[in-house]
């Protein structure tokens, strides 16, 4: 467990921006992750009282506060109404309820965890981050970036029609994934997300399989383009096998309409 | 810092060190139910409800309940001894140790859904980590636990 001299529930954003530019102090999402650290911080920063706890939308967009939490994600009816059931398959096996009242989304994507179930679908879809100093970064481009001292504030989803869907392999439930897919077509267009490899999540784009030939050839892509690693969960070799067949999976749910 | 807190139903204002979590300070108050399991936010032992949801005591910070309502087992002692009735007639309570945050987490649940599957109620509960049932029995307790509740209102 980690140590602090001091504790501040920010006032505004540029409150917490400021604050966190200090090497020792830190922004506490939901804590769950952070506790398993032993590091000393001067301040641990709070973003509760900023209101960035809500699910908002727009005609064009959800914007989602970066302190709201995984369970609110999994229970929403307007996330559910305009995605199906992929906010729900993301979260639904992350640890337990209690964990995730707690866990936060925000908490989530500064981590770019390489295991992340939600960088990977979120990646899938059309959203951007909006972060206190730099502004609107698409996620895609976050998830490439080093750890830094910005703030995220608010996620940005389109509401464009994109369809989804999300296969994620696990040894047990409730563990973290040895390898998650998400797949999501717009326009003829499909974008594959593979995360869990165990590295941060990478996406490929590809025009929409018409025929099983085609899909087949996307998998074999997808096993060969994207790297692979080995660690307690799974081999390299395993990973890239299975990658073409949660690729398959994925794509073939979209085809038939029952995506998320 | 300075932080009020309303638990199972009284008022507390007290001074606590920034890094301290929820689950020290409850048992700094009395409540000895609230339990460290695995120290890793993993086997739900340490479950109580803030405003009214199951969260991790052991993870959440005490100064973050500033200004909120914690209710500990010891708050709900008719409706835990109600359930645990029903847990000791299938031997679902063994060592006991797991059983203070499985409870908090049943009594949520009941809150929470209503007419629960028997897939609802195993996801519900995935979070709270038993090592002597198997859950077998746990689960047959919470199926007639629900029953019991429906045949009452009913």
């Amino acid at each position: 467990m980690f140590t602090a001299q001091q504790y501040v529930k920010a006032a505004t954003l540029q409150e917490a921006y400021e604050l966190n530019q200090k090497r020792n102090n830190a922004i506490v999402g939901g804590g769950c992750w952070m506790k398993m650290n032993r590091r000393r911080y001067q301040t641990l920063i709070d973003l509760s009282g900023l209101g960035l706890d809500k699910i908002e939308k727009t005609p064009e967009e959800f914007v989602l506060g970066a302190m709201v939490t995984l369970r609110q994600l999994e229970t929403s009816l307007e996330l559910k109404e305009a995605f199906g059931n992929g906010f729900y398959e993301i979260t639904r096996h992350i640890v337990g309820v209690q964990f995730r009242n707690c866990a936060t989304l925000g908490g989530s994507l500064v981590s770019r965890f390489g295991f992340s179930d939600i960088l990977t679908f979120l990646m899938a879809l059309d959203c951007q981050v909006e972060l206190a100093h730099a502004g609107l970064v698409s996620l895609e481009e976050y998830a490439k970036m080093p750890y830094d001292n910005d703030v995220l504030a608010k996620v940005h989803i389109a509401v464009n029609g994109r369809r989804a869907a999300y296969e994620s392999l696990r040894q047990s439930a409730t563990d973290i994934p040895v390898l998650t897919c998400a797949a999501s077509v717009l326009n003829g267009t499909l974008r594959v997300v593979v995360g869990a490899r165990p590295m941060r999540a990478v996406a490929l784009e590809f025009s929409f399989p018409e025929t099983d030939e085609a899909l087949a050839e996307i998998c074999r892509q997808v096993e060969e383009t994207v790297q692979f690693g080995s660690n307690l969960r799974g081999s390299k070799e395993y990973r890239c096998r299975m990658a073409g067949v949660l690729c398959r999976r994925a794509v073939c749910s979209l085809k038939e309409g029952t995506s998320c | 810092m300075l932080i009020t807190v309303t638990i199972n139903g009284k008022k507390y204002t007290d001074e606590i060190a920034p890094d301290m979590v929820l689950l020290d300070y409850l048992r700094q108050k009395g409540c000895y139910s609230v339990k460290r399991g695995c120290e890793t936010s993993n086997c739900g032992l340490c479950t109580v409800h803030l405003d009214g949801k199951p969260i991790l005591s052991c993870s959440y910070l005490a100064a973050r309940a500033d200004g909120h309502s914690v209710t500990t087992l010891e708050g709900l002692q008719e409706e835990a001894a109600e359930f645990g009735a029903f847990l000791a007639d299938q031997g679902g309570e063994q060592c006991g140790f797991c059983s203070p945050g499985f409870i908090m987490n049943v009594l949520a649940m009941v809150r929470e859904l209503k007419d629960p599957t028997e897939a609802e109620i195993q996801e519900y509960l995935s979070g709270n980590l038993c090592r002597c049932t198997g859950y077998q029995s746990q689960l047959r307790a919470v199926k007639n636990y629900l029953a019991h509740k429906q045949e009452v209102q009913s």
